[in-house]
């Protein structure tokens, strides 16, 4: 039964177009520019037909960018690396803080837990620069200044909290006579979080983890004060591309476009888990 | 030395008291029904006893030792659970099989245990079966199965049949007594339908305002109730009642319903001049077309499978269920009978305190 009239339909169809055109715009210009050099990035009046070169990333791989002003090097792979094992070790460090924690904060009532679960969210909403001036003070005198451990801690205060509530909520939805079957039938309190507890809040956890990943790599402020140029992920690596000489507007396009990629990749897999653990498991009341 | 012992066990959630005092104790192999409405603390009772709740206050006993430190992984229990509380990500060989597992079996011992259980409850055919792929009555085995696979010593089954429809509960109320007693394990049973508990228990034990008001053989509680509750709790349709007063005449002793005289037993003379509850089972009224009796007129006829119901009323205007077996004829609406009752049905009971009189 479709009740919806031809223009309906037609109406429908130009909208959606429009929005996807208006999202999808920059990205596919981004990726046309990486294929440019310089000049023909900023002639006017712009054109799409070019010849297409693969120079920026070329250049982006070797680590040599030359320039109106010669040859300068660039630390692209480096950076490349640093946000891989920045932001995979901070989720795999909040994943086993914050899924006990969830847990915890899911089946215990106990004194203060419901400030600690607040305190940890507010987190989020607390303005980075706020933590990051008493932080940096902090760093230098722990001497953890410029090191993967001090990002690693500082980029909990991004994972954790989105882990703990959303993996909480899910906790919250399992029945308790579950896991109390699963004691009843002989297995101690860890064997049933861990073969129970675990395995039925997996979408969540997966959900979890993978947004907390998604906010990891693309955080910028906390590596640009805390972290020189060797420990810095691409977000800030990408500064490197205003050269003295001018913006290196396709290199800058191919480094995004490289530096996308994995998360692309991730949530593509996990779209579906994503939607599911937006809406099922944060937002229950 | 009971299997079970539950003693002066005490449940309250801040201010909130579920149950006060409770003590009960079941031998082995026994099946000890608690029968209860709902909202009256069953489940918590078994939970706390299952140990994955804590009492209040009082202790629970299994095997004559104190079970306060032993951990619900060790007390060596099975239970199922009202909603079945199935893990949903094993198959149900595996549930079935994680209290064999837990106990270190040997994989053989794990798959003939898994088939015993499930041949004994038919439910061989959906082993490989997930959880949300089974039917409401599969589910139920399939929990049952669980409860009864370690073969364990005690076994708590909260409502198993509760959520199943009317259909299985009917074959499974066949079926269960048997079940259990070959199990040998002595059992807790929580149930709120009182021909389930005459159906299975050894004893019941009725749970109401957080007390036991009786713990009896199902004959005892049906044919001498504790309290009026217990008597309108047991039996289908109800037992009828009408406030009264017992009067004593040199010929008899009787109570008044709406101006006419009913006799009742001489034991009860002691109580004369008392406020009391007259209660008499549908089943214990004997109508016929002559003779003493109350007189009264047929208003409804309801035919059911097993029993014919009357509604009927007296000539004083006192309305009273009379059941009849569906062989022999039923009366015409609007029929005048008279209506005698058996004193095995008839009980009295204190107006103000709801306990029985016993002569």
């Amino acid at each position: 039964m479709d009740h919806t009239t031809t223009l309906e339909r037609t109406v429908r169809g130009v909208l959606l177009s429009l929005v996807v055109i208006f999202f999808m715009f920059p990205i596919v210009w981004i990726l046309l520019m990486s294929f440019q050099t310089n000049e023909s990035i900023l002639r006017i009046p712009p054109s799409v037909i070019f010849t297409p070169t693969i120079d920026n990333y070329a250049a982006l791989i070797t680590g040599e960018m030359r320039t109106a002003a010669g040859s300068l090097q660039v630390n692209f792979m480096q950076n490349l690396w640093n946000s891989l094992l920045l932001s995979s070790a901070s989720v795999i460090v909040a994943l086993i803080l914050g899924v006990p924690a969830a847990y915890a904060f899911a089946r215990f009532k106990f004194r203060l837990g419901e400030d600690i679960a607040f305190t940890l969210l507010s987190f989020r909403f607390a303005p980075p620069l706020l933590v990051l001036l008493p932080l940096s003070l902090y760093f230098k005198t722990l001497g953890l200044t410029n090191t993967y451990i001090g990002l690693i801690w500082v980029y909990q205060l991004i994972c954790l909290p989105l882990i703990l509530w959303i993996v909480r909520g899910y906790f919250e939805d399992l029945s308790p006579d579950i896991e109390h079957a699963h004691r009843i039938a002989g297995y101690s309190w860890f064997q049933t979080f861990w073969k129970v507890a675990i395995p039925l809040a997996l979408p969540g956890i997966a959900a979890a983890g993978l947004l907390s990943f998604i906010f990891a790599w693309n955080n910028f402020i906390f590596a640009l004060v805390l972290a020189s140029a060797d420990k810095q992920p691409v977000t800030v690596g990408a500064l490197a591309f205003i050269t003295a000489s001018g913006i290196q507007y396709g290199q800058i396009a191919s480094a995004i476009v490289i530096s996308i990629l994995p998360t692309f990749v991730l949530a593509m897999f996990a779209q579906r888990y994503l939607v599911e653990g937006l809406s099922l498991g944060a937002v229950k009341g | 030395m009971s299997t079970l012992a539950i003693k002066s066990l005490s449940k309250a959630y801040g201010a909130l008291k579920v149950f006060d005092d409770l003590s009960l104790a079941a031998d082995e192999g026994e099946i000890v029904v608690i029968f209860g409405g709902s909202g009256t603390g069953k489940t918590i009772l078994l939970r706390i006893i299952a140990g994955v709740e804590e009492p209040t206050s009082g202790s629970i006993e299994l095997n004559g030792e104190d079970a306060a430190d032993v951990l619900p992984e060790h007390r060596g229990i099975g239970m199922a659970f009202q909603n079945f509380a199935l893990f949903p990500h094993m198959s149900a060989s595996e549930n079935i099989a994680s209290p064999l597992r837990a106990a270190k079996r040997s994989d053989d011992k794990v798959n003939a245990g898994v088939a015993r259980v499930a041949k004994l409850l038919k439910i061989d055919h959906v082993l490989g079966h997930a959880p949300r792929e089974l039917s409401n009555g599969q589910k139920q085995r399939t929990a049952l199965a669980r409860a009864l696979a370690a073969e364990p010593k005690i076994l708590l089954l909260d409502d198993p049949l509760r959520n199943v429809d009317a259909k299985l509960r009917f074959e499974m109320r066949i079926e269960l007594p048997r079940l259990l007693r070959q199990s040998g394990a002595t059992v807790l049973y929580v149930t709120q339908d009182y021909k389930e508990a005459m159906a299975l228990a050894d004893r019941i034990a009725v749970l109401a305002d957080g007390k036991f008001i009786q713990v009896s053989s199902p004959e005892d509680i049906y044919l001498k109730p504790a309290t009026l509750n217990v008597a309108k709790l047991f039996g289908d349709p109800s037992i009828n009642t009408s406030e009264t007063e017992l009067t004593t005449s040199p010929k008899a002793i009787s109570v008044s319903i709406r101006g006419a005289n009913v006799p009742v037993a001489s034991v009860y003379g002691k109580f004369s001049g008392k406020k009391v509850m007259f209660g008499v089972r549908p089943e214990a009224v004997t109508l016929s077309t002559k003779g003493k009796g109350l007189d009264c007129e047929v208003i409804a006829v309801t035919p059911l499978n097993e029993r014919i119901v009357l509604l009927m009323k007296s000539t004083g205007g006192w309305e009273f269920l009379a059941s009849l077996p569906s062989s022999s004829a039923a009366p015409l609406m609007g029929e005048k009978l008279n209506a005698t009752f058996e004193p095995s049905g008839t009980h009295l009971f204190d107006q103000a305190t709801g306990e029985r009189l016993d002569g």
